[in-house]
Formats: structure tokens, sequence, C-alpha cells
């Protein structure tokens, strides 16, 4: 079918988040490199951390190729309310704790929206999408053992439950939905945020409970949306800030 | 007497060699594994190092960054350091062959000779 403007409109909207969010996460989690709890964990965070980067980079093209700024400006220029990551992956890492679960919930997320876009009418979404599967696995492999291994001593998995019970309402605010579900959909562009949602509790609160956590309910916790929308927590501006540091010095500099 | 150790972390910490404090007990620690590369099916997994883990499931996760990350690599196998039954260095002169016994290896053979003896008498035909 013929996009309409309105389509095209919904398909960036969905890019810019997606983008955000790996983008803003992938430079949270760096923050851990060199302060890992060992150095396995150190480097294996690290490199995931940039994994992230790397996604947002493929997804930043995709919207070039749509009209929008090369990724650089796009990444480098805007300022908080012009992002449209979820509020989740803006705050600060906090303890080891709040890092992992996260994580955890963030990558289940993740991966599943990419599995949904695998049969996307958007090609080079769809590659993206495809390009990204093993990775993005890893990923997930490697939270669900972590939430799995502190789900075995009392005192850790004290502390993940009221990490969990914490984060919860940021990572409902994951999917706070668009003013373009119902053009994303008819198109084939993407099935919803309400879709993935649905998929993601699927999917975490059975792997939570076969670890030992209980999971809040859904139906009763109010989402901290907002994010998408360009509102965002006083967290995110000084991520900004470090982040460009560099950039900014000279924003015309040949790397 | 102070603990002397080729670890500089362990010198400067002056630890009194007959203390007991502070001795962590076996499984205060993660342990380590090894780890085991596989390039391809069917080719022998070969050992690329170590990774301490607190389970075996971690160390694969740990051990596919560490170990995996680039290059081709398509199973991996981790197996407890302290599942490794090995010999002893001042053992190995176990592992000597006696130069006069040379007739117990394949080139000692000068079967080259009598193939080649061989092939001329089946071209002669």
């Amino acid at each position: 079918m013929e996009f309409t403007d309105k389509h095209v409109q919904g398909l960036k909207d969905l890019l810019y988040k997606m983008a955000d969010d790996l983008l803003i996460i992938g430079h949270r989690n760096s923050e851990w490199t060199g302060l890992g709890p060992v150095l396995e964990e150190d480097i294996a965070f690290s490199s995931m951390a940039q994994d992230k980067v790397g996604q947002s980079l493929a997804l930043y093209e995709i919207l070039h190729q749509l009209g929008e700024s090369d990724p650089d400006t796009v990444a480098f220029t805007r300022n908080a309310p012009q992002f449209h990551c979820s509020q989740l992956v803006e705050l600060p890492i906090g303890e080891y704790d709040f890092s992992l679960v996260r994580h955890f919930f963030f990558d289940h997320a993740d991966a599943i929206r990419f599995d949904m876009l695998a049969t996307t009418v958007v090609e080079p979404l769809q590659m993206v999408a495809k390009k990204f599967r093993g990775e993005i696995k890893y990923h997930t492999m490697h939270a669900d053992i972590w939430m799995k291994q502190l789900g075995e001593s009392e005192e850790a998995k004290m502390r993940i439950q009221s990490t969990i019970n914490e984060v919860f309402p940021y990572a409902l605010g994951m999917f706070e939905p668009s003013e373009f579900e119902s053009e994303l959909q008819e198109a084939g562009i993407f099935d919803g945020e309400f879709a993935l949602r649905e998929k993601w509790l699927n999917k975490v609160v059975p792997l939570l409970e076969s670890y030992g956590y209980t999971v809040p309910n859904a139906e009763t916790i109010i989402p901290e949306f907002g994010g998408r929308k360009g509102q965002h927590t006083e967290h995110l501006q000084p991520l900004l800030d470090e982040m460009t540091e560099v950039f900014a010095i000279d924003p015309g500099a040949d790397w | 007497m102070n603990i002397v150790s080729i670890d500089p972390r362990v010198n400067r910490s002056q630890i009194d060699e007959n203390t007991q404090e502070g001795i962590a007990n076996p499984l205060e620690h993660f342990q380590t594994y090894e780890v085991f590369e596989q390039k391809k099916r069917g080719a022998h997994h070969i050992h690329v190092g170590s990774v301490h883990a607190p389970s075996a499931e971690m160390a694969v996760i740990f051990a596919k960054e560490q170990y995996s990350r680039r290059g081709q690599c398509v199973n991996l196998w981790v197996v407890k350091t302290a599942d490794v039954f090995a010999t002893e260095y001042e053992d190995s002169d176990i592992f000597d062959t006696i130069s006069d016994k040379t007739y117990r290896e394949p080139e000692a053979y000068k079967v080259i000779d009598r193939i080649n003896a061989f092939k001329e008498r089946q071209k002669a035909n």
C-alpha cells in the first residue's frame, strides 16, 4: 500500500523512539565500564552497551534515508525535549541491581520489538531487525542468567525484588502508545505498543516467577509515561550534555 | 613475616603469613572455569582461556564476550578448572622419546622407496 504522510510520520516516530532508547541505554550502561562487579562482567556489559549504540546508529541511518538529518547531527545536537526515549533508559545507573533489572526489562522489550519488526513492510527496518537478532538474543540470555543466579541467594533475591518493584512502572512506561498506532498497524509497519506490551508481559512475568520473584500486577500500576512525547526526568539533559561534550567543541570536525 | 607474592596488591596489604583473618573459604570466591571454543561444527574444541564465574551457565555468558566476541565460533564448552586432572611437570619425562627407538615412528620406515619401486614396475608393465 502507498504510505500517506501520517504513515511516514508514524514510522519516523517509531524509529526515533527505538533509536533514542538504544542510544541512551547504551550510553548509560557504558558508565559501568571499569566499574563492573567482576572483570568478566565488566567486559560483557560494556560490550553490550556498545552493541546498543551500534543498533541505534542503524536506525538513525534509516531515518536519514527518510529525510531526517545525518546520524551524528540527530544524536548529538538535540536537547532532552526532542528525545523520544522512555524515562526508563535515562535514569542513572544506580547500583548494579538497578542496572541489571533495567537491562532485563528493556532487553526483553527490545528483543520482542525487533522480532515483531522482522516481518514489517519497511524493508530496511526488516533487514536491521534480522541483522541484530543474534546480538539481542545474547543480551537477553545474559539478563536472564543474572536474574536466575541472583534469585538463588536470599539477600540478593530481596534486593532484586525491591528493585523490580521500583523499576516496574518505568518499564511499563516503555509501552506508551503513540498517536500513530492505527496507522502503523493498517500499513503493516508495526503491530503497536499494546501488542508489544502483552507479549512482553507474557515473557517476563513467567520468567521472573520461575526464578522466585513476584511481579507487580501490570493492570494496577500507573506507568511512567511522557518520555515518548519529550517529557523527561531531570536526569536526561545532564546525560546529553556529557555525551555531546566532545562533539560540541567542534561540530564540523572530520573524525 | 608478611606474605610475599608476585601480586603487588598482596605485598602492599602487608598480610602476616600466620594470619587466619580474611582468608577466604573455598566458596566465598567465584571458581574458575576453563573455556573451549569450537570454530566450526565437527572441529575440535580448542582451549582458549578461563573465566571466574559462580556457575557454569554464567561462565558461558562471560566466556562468550571474553573469547568469542570476534571471529568465528559455533560452540563453547566450559569445564570447572577443579575438574581438570593434570599430570605433574616433574613427571614430564614420561613424554620423552628415546632416540634409538625411531623404528616406532612412521618416518623410520623407508616405505616410500618400495612404493616408488612398485610404481616403476607398474609403468614397465
